[in-house]
Parts: structure tokens; sequence; C-alpha cells
């Protein structure tokens, strides 16, 4: 009995608690890219570095006020500068759609064009990002680490294994639960949510009904600010902030938006968590779990990993494609904001 | 004549812009500039002939390079015995076991009709098969890894002279993209893009960490070269004349004897370096102009003109009996075995492979602003915004540095401006990006736009 309990602290500790984390913050992503698909209608391949600028500018406000002498008790400072990153991330978004993406929005230029822009885009935010900040591994986390520490959990059950609960684990999972809620509370019920989800539906039957166009774009750009920043810092604040890597993020979030069917919110957010699952149970090496559960005579002797880690992205794009061959159009259907 | 002026004008430029370095810095250096851009145009032509022909927009172009380079290490590195005698087998017999699971699944996809049934068997052969073939691959893979791990350690390759590879990297290339294409084309013109995203990560993840393959991030190096190599031309008698009578006027104002001897081996030296990037300029320039005779060709052919139409407008030339996801499909294929051309011609030039050194944004997309840039459609405009921006991406960092020493103070060294120095390297990023996005804006068919013939 103790031996199976065990096995599951063990599954938990390693698979389950990563995997929500990790796909909350892809969700949060995602759900950036379908919202920004749904509504402006193009694939935006500047979004991880926009994730990126926005988790510089929450680690310069940290920063800012962990030298001042602000904190935030047990929880990480940065919870106090995301409203500020927020802000700048709006601003920048508003600024690169007044320069450059109205342009091609107005002109109605084929969604690819748009896409290519964006890759343009992606460069000078690029450049900004390293420019600002430099391309090193910062690590910005503060405060309290652990909700439950491997140890406390070991000598509070007196099992073998540790369950180990980082606090921005949690913080990650209930930021992503209000954010997501918040949002989908907008999109549904209140009047301007309505008229975006109308813009998306049908542009022309929009402008027909007196929607302002102008008004729905700006919504937009200031969720997708939003959006940004929290997936950005949260998953900084989770692991560590590179630039690199948030821009090698851009492909298990478009994998996500596309196969939870792309423009469609709970498509997303399903999507985001179908990525992280199968990312880490399938590079997961089980050796010790079947060493519980199994007679000795039977333990594995080898690792019993399907993938090693190298091959994360291969999981994703796996996904990706066993999706786009069995039902293109994601699993919840896509584009229905 | 006058037609063409421009273009004739803007190639004398970039020509004239190389001159201008090789007087400047160095003529070597002018030289591996002029050898890169004539890589980056070989590129450039394959992502033409999928955005310029056919609008298919492809953001895994580092995946097909890549697979040039490792068809470079495959063809020419010397096999390895003692490697094929202990997995040799094992590694064929877990080939075979996945060309059966492909064979299989296109067996079922065959004769059954769509149906719960038939998916779930799909899977269970697909996951039986992959057991299998890990089963036998696994210690095979640890026995050939054994083997002097510092030096081989991975199966080597056929041992032949390395220009091959040319060939054999664009069919690996083609391959890649026959499957990818097989799968994506004919669905939203997005998801290429993302699938295309994801195998070039998947080919390079699979290179780094595939030591029995291409000894992964151990990198292979020394690769045969096709042209002489300088230790040996600084030997050679007539290489030293040539080097004698060529700087014949400023060696006869040198008197003495053994002053003049050693200005001779400084110029040989110097002049070895030359002649090698030389050779390497010439097999590039033959690739890249009968890529661009078989180009035009294509371009300007019935073939040319229905890829076209199927640009323009996909419903009119469906309706018309074209089919479009074939055409597709033949396209994508042709422009990745051209880009796995590059990526073996490259490889090829440095003489090494190292596949940690892939990364999307110089492979994948510099590529496209070069597209974008050059002007897309047009095979001179492609092969012009290759040379340009990769000059621009060269020459960019010491045009960075003096300007930024041209407006904060010179010899001041104050925190600000360490800091701009330090991110250099950024600053082309920046330019390329805001590149990309002022000819997209201003002169969205690039510097030479596509020309219609119509006759």
């Amino acid at each position: 009995m103790t031996d199976l309990i065990n096995a599951l602290v063990l599954l938990s500790n390693f698979v389950l608690i990563p995997a929500i984390t990790y796909g909350s913050q892809l969700a949060l992503g995602a759900l950036g890219i379908t919202i920004i698909y749904g509504i402006l209608r193009f694939a935006n391949f500047a979004y991880g570095d926009l994730m990126a600028f926005a988790t510089t500018f929450t680690i310069l406000f940290t920063w800012y006020f962990q030298s001042i002498g602000i904190s935030f008790g047990v929880l990480p400072t940065a919870l106090l500068a995301i409203p500020f990153a927020i802000i700048v991330t709006i601003i920048f978004c508003l600024i690169t759609d007044k320069l450059v993406f109205g342009y091609y929005r107005i002109k109605k230029s084929p969604s690819v064009t748009i896409a290519m822009v964006s890759l343009g885009v992606m460069f000078v935010t690029n450049a900004i990002v390293r420019i600002i900040i430099g391309p090193y591994d910062r690590r910005f986390a503060d405060g309290e680490r652990f909700i439950i520490r491997a140890n406390e959990f070991k000598e509070m059950t007196g099992l073998n294994e540790g369950l180990a609960i980082k606090s921005t684990q949690v913080l990650t999972i209930v930021i992503t639960i209000i954010v997501v809620s918040l949002l989908f509370w907008f999109l549904n019920k209140t009047k301007t949510g309505k008229s975006m989800r109308a813009y998306s539906d049908n542009e022309d039957l929009a402008l027909l009904s007196g929607i302002s166009p102008a008004r729905v774009v700006m919504i937009t750009w200031i969720i997708v600010a939003i959006l940004a920043t929290f997936a950005g810092s949260l998953y900084g604040l989770d692991k560590s902030f590179k630039p690199f890597t948030y821009f090698s993020l851009l492909l298990p979030i478009f994998a996500s938006a596309i196969v939870g069917g792309i423009g469609n919110p709970v498509g997303a957010l399903v999507g985001g968590y179908v990525i992280a699952f199968s990312e880490i149970i399938i590079t997961y090496a089980y050796k010790k779990f079947f060493a519980y559960l199994l007679p000795e005579s039977l333990e594995p002797n080898t690792l019993v990993q399907f993938l090693s880690t190298d091959y994360k992205f291969a999981v994703s794009f796996s996904i990706l494609v066993i999706v786009l061959l069995v039902r293109p159009t994601g699993i919840l259907k896509g584009k229905t904001l | 004549m006058r037609a063409n002026l421009n273009v004739v004008l803007a190639y004398l430029i970039m020509l004239s812009l190389i001159v201008i370095v090789g007087i400047f810095q160095s003529w070597s250096f002018a030289l591996s500039i002029l050898n890169l851009c004539l890589i980056s145009a070989v590129m450039t032509m394959g992502v033409n002939i999928q955005w310029g022909y056919a609008g298919l927009f492809n953001v895994g172009i580092m995946g097909f390079t890549a697979l040039g380079g490792l068809a470079a290490v495959l063809v020419s590195v010397p096999p390895v015995r003692e490697a094929w005698q202990v997995g040799g087998l094992s590694m064929i017999a877990s080939l075979a076991i996945i060309i059966a699971i492909v064979l299989a699944v296109r067996f079922i996809l065959k004769q059954y009709p769509k149906s719960n049934k038939r998916t779930f068997s799909i899977t269970a052969v697909i996951v039986v098969g992959l057991i299998i073939a890990r089963l036998v691959f696994g210690p095979a893979v640890e026995s050939i890894e054994a083997i002097s791990p510092a030096t081989t350690g991975f199966l080597g390759g056929l041992g032949l002279p390395i220009i091959f590879s040319w060939f054999v990297g664009a069919l690996f290339a083609a391959g890649v993209a026959y499957v990818i294409g097989k799968i994506t084309l004919g669905l939203r013109s997005d998801y290429l893009a993302i699938a295309t995203l994801g195998i070039s990560e998947i080919i390079i993840a699979i290179l780094k960490h595939e030591d029995w393959l291409a000894r992964g991030v151990k990198n292979v190096i020394g690769l045969k070269r096709p042209v002489p190599y300088e230790v040996n031309l600084q030997e050679t008698d007539w290489f030293i004349n040539l080097v004698e009578k060529f700087h014949s006027r400023s060696l006869d104002l040198i008197n003495d004897p053994s002053e003049k001897q050693e200005a001779i081996k400084q110029l040989v030296i110097e002049g070895s370096s030359v002649f090698v990037k030389l050779c390497y300029a010439g097999l590039f320039a033959i690739v890249v102009i009968i890529l661009l005779i078989l180009c035009q060709k294509a371009l300007y052919s019935p073939w040319g003109r229905m890829m076209r139409a199927i640009r323009d407008n996909e419903e009119a030339a469906n309706a018309m009996g074209k089919n479009v996801v074939k055409q597709h499909l033949n396209i994508f294929i042709l422009g990745s075995a051209v880009v796995g051309i590059a990526g073996a011609m490259l490889v090829t030039y440095d003489g090494l492979f190292t596949p940690g050194s892939f990364q999307p944004l110089r492979f994948t997309f510099l590529i496209w602003v070069m597209v974008i840039v050059g002007g897309s459609g047009n095979n001179f405009g492609a092969i012009l915004g290759g040379c340009v921006v990769w000059f621009v991406w060269i020459e960019a960092a010491p045009a960075a540095l003096y300007l930024i020493n041209l407006f904060t103070s010179a010899g001041e060294i104050n925190p600000f401006k360490a800091h701009l120095i330090e991110s250099i390297p950024y600053f082309r990023y920046l330019i390329m990006g805001m590149g990309l996005l002022l000819i997209m804006r201003y002169r969205p068919k690039g510097i030479i736009p596509e020309k219609i013939k119509h006759v």
C-alpha cells in the first residue's frame, strides 16, 4: 500500500505538478496567439519575443523595487512589477500596431504577408530585448521558494518519496485561473467582449452593426499584452529568463493553439495542457515508478523513458501532426472566438 | 538592355562593395564574404522557388540546410569499420523495421475504409514497431558510440569526394520535404509554416543528440576539401612562381636577397588563402549559374506560368483543372532540395559540421529577409538579396561600433557605452528587422521586383 502511495507521490512530484504549471504557462501564451489569430487574422511569429520583452520589463521593475527596498513579503517581488510591465508592453503593442500591423490590416493584405511582417517585428523585438538586458540566463524569483519542501513532506507523512511544491508553481496555477476566468467573463458577458467575438466571427457584419474596428483592435492588443506579460513572467519566475528560450517557446505555444483549434480560446486552454502533459509524460523516466509498483524480480533495468528530454519539441510536434492528420480543425473546432 | 539596367547596376554596386572591402580590409576577408554570398544565393533561390513561385511559407529552412550538412559528413568521411562491425547489422535491422512500419501503415490505409478500428490498428502497429525498433537500436547505439568516442564513435560515411554530397544533400532535403508536404500541404497555409518550424527544430535536435549519426555536439571536423590545402600550395613550385610573377613589380624594389625571400614567403602565405577561397568561389559560382539557368527556364516555361497562376488565384487554377496540392508538393520538394544543396556547400566550405551552430535566426529568418529584400518571384532579385543582406549582416557589427564611437565621446569609458559595445552583435538583428519592415512597407516587391513577360 505504501508502495502505491509512494509511486503516486513520485508521479505527482515529477509529472503532475510540473505539467499543470507548464500547461498553464503554455495556455496563457496560446490564448494570446489564438486571440491575435481570431481577431487580427494572422499568425504572429513575434509572440515569443513579445513575451521576452514583457518579461524583460518585469525583471527591470523587480530590480528597481529591490534596489529601493520594496518587497512583497513571502511572494516574489515580480508580482508587484507585473502591472508596470503590462503597461509598458501595452504601449509597445499599440506602437507596433500603429507603425506596422495597422497598415496591412487596412490594406487587407493576405494573412501570410502579415505573418511575414511579424518576422520583421520579431527581429526588432529580439534585438531590443537583447540590447536592453543581454542574452544571458537570469533568475529573478525571490521571497519564499517552497510551500512544501520534499524533506518536510517526508517527515510529515513518513513516506520515502518527497513532494515539493514550489511557490512559483502554485502562483502560476492560481494566476492562470484568475486571468483566464476574467478573460472568459470579459469575452462572454461584457458588451465589448461580445463585440470582439462578433468581429472575429464576421468582420463585415460586425462593422454593419456599428462596432468600431479601431476599438476592437486596440482592446485586442491590450488583452494580448496582458496575456504575454503573465505568460512570460510566470514562465521566467518558475524556470528562468533567457531570450532564446522564449523564442523557442513559439513552437509549443503555436502547437497548443493549433491542437486546441486556432481562434478558439477554450481550445487554446485545452491545447496548452495537452501539449504540456504529453511532453512531460513522454519524456519522464519511469524506472523508479515501476520499482515501487512491480515485484523486485520484474524491476526494469533501463530508465523506461520513451524519449529523452532532448526531444521535447518532437513531442509537441508529433501531437500537432497527429491532430492535423486526424482532425485538421483542432480538438475543439477552431476559428470561433 | 535598358529594362535590365537597374539589375546590372544593382549587381555592379554589390560587386564594388565587395571590392571595397577587399581594398580596405583584406582580400581574403572579401572573398569569404563573396563565398557566403554565393551560398546564401543558393538558399534564397530555393526559398524563392517556394515563396516567389508558389507562395509557400516555409519557416524550416534551417532544417533543410542542416540535412545538406549531414549529407556532406555522410558522404565524405571514411567509414568506421569497427563501428559497422559491432552495430551495423542492428542499425540496418532497425531501419528495416521502420520501413516495415511505414509500409504496414500504408497498406492498412489503402486497404480498409476509415473507421475507429483502422485508427487503432495503425496506432498499434506504430507503437509495437517502435518498441521493437528501440530494443534493437538501443544496444547498437551504445556499442557504436563506445568505439574511441574521442575521435570517431559514429558509423562514419562513405569516404567519397565531398562534391557528391551536394547531390545527396538535395536528396535528403527532398525526402524530408516530401513527408512534411504530404502531411501539411492542402491544409491552411499557416500550418505549413508551423510544421516546418517544428521539423527544423527536430532535425537539429536529432543531429545534436544522435551521436552515432554524425557525432552530435562533438562535431565532425577536418572534412576533406574539393580544393587544394593552403599548406600544400605553399610548397608547390608553380604556385610560388605564380605569386612571384603576380607581385614582380613590388618585389623588384627589394634588393636584399634574404629580405626578398622573406617577402615572397609572406606573399605566398597570403596568396594561398586567397587562392583557396577563389577556388571555392569558382565552384560555388558554377552551382549558382547552373541553378539560375534552370530556375529561369522553369519560371518562364508553361510550368512556371501555371505555378504563378496557382499562386495568384488558387481557386481559378483549380477550376482550370490544375492539381494545386500536387503542384505545391512538387515545388516544396524542389525548393527544399535547393536549400539542401546550399547546406552541403556551406559545410564543405567550413570543412566542419557543428550541429550546435544552427540557429533559426541565422539560418531561417535571415534567409527570409534576403528573399523579401531582394525581390521575391525574381531569381536575380533573390540572389541579389542574398548578397546584400549577407554583406550587411557581416559589416553591421563594425559599422555599429564606428557609429557608437562617433556619437559618444572618444576614449571615455562609461557604463552606458560599455553596455552598447557589448550588445553590438544584436544591432544587426535590429537592422535586419528594420530593413525587412521598411522593404515590406515601401517596396513590397523587393529591390528587383518580379517581372512578368507577356508573350
